[in-house]
């Protein structure tokens, strides 16, 4: 299965009045991934979501949304492409049910086909006991949870969401994050913008991480991980005794870069992959005895603080 | 820069495309929202009270000239109050600015705009479905109104409306909904305009404050200034009335007005100048048939529609080259 791009921009710029709000991106989305957009305050990730979807035009470059230009081809584009803006808003007189079928009318859905969709989507995000209360009567979890239903409803084959958690209480974040598992399993294509770093990495194939317009970063945590901090995994060891001693011999081991002795018992290694085997084979070989063996990612959030630490240090220094 | 460049993108698709969907969910929240309902209580009472004015005033002289009656009930005043038309200069701004000062900052304040626009719509759609939904929302409110005083006028006058008065009618009501398109457009430029709809709503009702008010004095003013009379010959004295006139048309009001003049006083031969001593002429000799009235009002609604249509162009230009994000 050769993964075919449903989303790609070649060279897409966005100016606004001689600010560089996007700058010469490079973006390919695949058939079924799930894609995370990292990127500190006014990065451009909304401004690229806006010029994907054909709702802002762009200042130069290419776009190709569900194989179509939204610059020519809107409407095509927009039929298959959902989307949840940052501050996704109602009409406030309507109820849920009625906002939904104006949704439907929009995109020509016949009636009867309408009103299974919406029933569907309102027992999906769990709202179809409030369905004929005015949406003005909704907290922000029930609204941001109406903006989902509302994008079931054309059945997209793309969801772009921009910032979709944000205002969400615990549980429902975690179930919001169960619902875009449920629709990638559906096949459908995500592409998420988000602060919420966990959560990112807990739902998202890859992430792309922004910076003044460009894109600096690509790839799974993992890679991402390998290239900010140079490991991308914590060993976790325990051994009954003689944790320095046993400390030399991980250290060879190949793809560990680094031992950290924390008590007589216990080891910390972070390393270039899972090295879970060898470490186990170089302790015991040594003569040590196991009595535990964890491996953790490293989170997002560490790239992230890490990575935009060193780049400001950077900049500080030119 | 950008718009231009939009508009020379060539788009595919209907740009009408989910435009009965946008007219449809506009008049149902026009027909039941409140502010709605108050301003057509407002106009109902208005027709009656001055319709059974002018019927009790009509029956009062009956027997002098049995002719149009029905168009009486839209003109005949009940000093010092104004008639059922008289009103309608100021009720139909009123109603038609009521409709449209919201429209599209009321999306951006509710964060609808950017979900509605990512639907398979142009944005073409979406302004020109308010639009229309606010000409159909007048429509059928003058329609209600019409039958209410025609209604009125059977059971007070005792005789069924004449075919010709009929007609008068219907020309009216078409040549309202025309005026109160103007309003409507003047709004929804504002509505695009302004982000807060009280200031839309304050620049509007500034705007048709100017025009009924203000404009009438300041044409006077620019009218002796254009064609000042220094003799006092007739050819001067024309020479400033011609101004005047031309002037005074630039306002909605005036063209509205003569409108109604030549619709319900069919013995009305010509709007041009009302100088003393045209009126004789003018209003002399046979009632004009309605065709003849239509054409003498053709050149005003003309003006009213090119009016219109050049103030919705203003608003879609605006709205074109605006960013979606609040
Ligand atoms: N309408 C506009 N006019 C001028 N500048 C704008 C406009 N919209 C956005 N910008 C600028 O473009 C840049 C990118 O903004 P954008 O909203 O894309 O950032 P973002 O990554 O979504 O930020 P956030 O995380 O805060 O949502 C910012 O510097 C912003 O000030
Ligand atoms: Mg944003």
């Amino acid at each position: 299965m050769s993964p075919t791009p449903v989303i790609e921009t070649r060279g897409l710029t966005k100016v606004y009045n001689g600010l560089v709000a996007v700058d010469h991106l490079d973006l390919t989305i695949h058939e079924g991934e799930v894609y995370g957009l990292l990127g500190p305050n006014g990065s451009g990730k909304t401004t690229t979501i806006l010029m994907l979807l054909g709702l802002t035009e762009p200042t130069e470059g290419e776009v190709q949304v569900v194989g179509w230009d939204p610059r020519r081809y809107p409407l095509r584009v927009k039929a298959q492409v959902g989307y949840i803006p940052d501050q996704v808003g109602f009409y406030g007189d309507l109820t849920a049910w009625e906002n939904l079928m104006y949704t439907a009318k929009l995109n020509g859905i016949p009636r009867k086909e309408a009103y299974r969709r919406i029933e569907e989507a309102l027992n999906r995000v769990g709202l179809q006991d409030v369905a004929h209360r005015p949406v003005r009567t909704f907290s922000r979890g029930m609204r941001q949870r109406l903006g989902v239903a509302d994008v079931l409803i054309k059945n997209p084959r793309v969801i772009i969401m921009d910032e979709p958690t944000q205002g969400l209480d615990p549980e429902s974040a975690r179930e919001f994050l169960d619902l875009i598992r449920e629709l990638k399993g559906e096949g459908r294509t995500i592409l998420l913008a988000s602060h919420l770093l966990h959560q990112v990495q807990a739902v998202c194939d890859r992430v792309g991480l922004f910076r003044r317009g460009k894109k600096a970063l690509e790839g799974t945590v993992e890679e991402l991980a390998l290239q900010v901090l140079g490991m991308s995994h914590y060993v976790h060891v325990e051994v009954e005794k003689d944790a320095p001693r046993l400390a030399q011999v991980v250290r060879r081991v190949p793809g560990v870069t680094d031992v950290e002795i924390h008590d007589d018992c216990t080891l910390w290694v972070k390393s270039r992959k899972d090295v879970r085997p060898e470490v186990a084979k170089a302790v015991v070989q040594a003569g040590g005895r196991l009595l535990r063996l964890d491996v953790e990612l490293p989170s997002l959030d560490d790239i992230y603080a890490h990575y935009f630490k060193s780049e400001a240090g950077e900049t500080e220094n030119e | 820069m950008t718009m231009v460049r939009a508009m020379r993108t060539q788009r595919e698709g209907s740009p009408w495309t989910g435009l009965w969907a946008v007219v449809a969910k506009e008049m149902a929240d026009h027909l039941s929202s409140t502010r709605m309902f108050i301003l057509e209580m407002l106009i109902a009472l208005t027709a009656v009270g001055t319709a059974y004015n002018a019927a009790s005033a009509i029956r009062s002289v009956a027997g002098l000239e049995p002719k149009f009656l029905f168009l009486k009930l839209f003109t005949v005043a009940d000093e010092p109050f104004p008639s059922f038309v008289g009103f309608l200069g100021f009720l139909v701004p009123l109603i038609a600015i009521a409709l449209a000062f919201d429209a599209v900052n009321n999306e951006f304040n509710q964060h609808t705009l950017a979900r509605v626009l990512s639907q398979p719509i142009y944005r073409d759609a979406l302004l020109f479905g308010k639009f229309l939904a606010g000409l159909f929302t007048q429509f059928l409110i003058y329609s209600a109104i019409w039958l209410l005083v025609f209604g009125l006028g059977v059971w007070q006058l005792g005789i069924p409306p004449t075919g010709e008065e009929v007609g008068r009618a219907l020309w009216l009501l078409v040549a309202t909904v025309f005026y109160g398109g103007v309003w409507m457009a003047v709004a929804l430029l504002f509505s695009v305009r302004f982000r807060q709809p009280a200031t839309a709503a304050l620049a509007s009702i500034a705007v048709w404050l100017f025009f009924s008010i203000f404009w009438p004095m300041i044409s006077t003013s620019l009218a002796t200034i254009l064609a000042p009379i220094r003799i006092g010959t007739p050819e001067e004295i024309l020479a400033q009335a011609r101004w005047l006139l031309a002037l005074r048309r630039l306002a909605p009001s005036q063209l509205y007005a003569e409108i109604v003049v030549a619709l319900l006083r069919p013995e009305v031969r010509s709007l041009g100048l009302v100088l003393p001593f045209q009126l004789e002429g003018a209003i002399l000799g046979q009632p004009l048939p309605l065709s003849q009235s239509v054409l003498l009002i053709w050149p005003h609604l003309t003006g009213l529609i090119a009016a219109t249509i050049l103030l919705f162009a203003l608003a879609y230009i605006l709205f074109q080259r605006q960013e979606v994000r609040a």
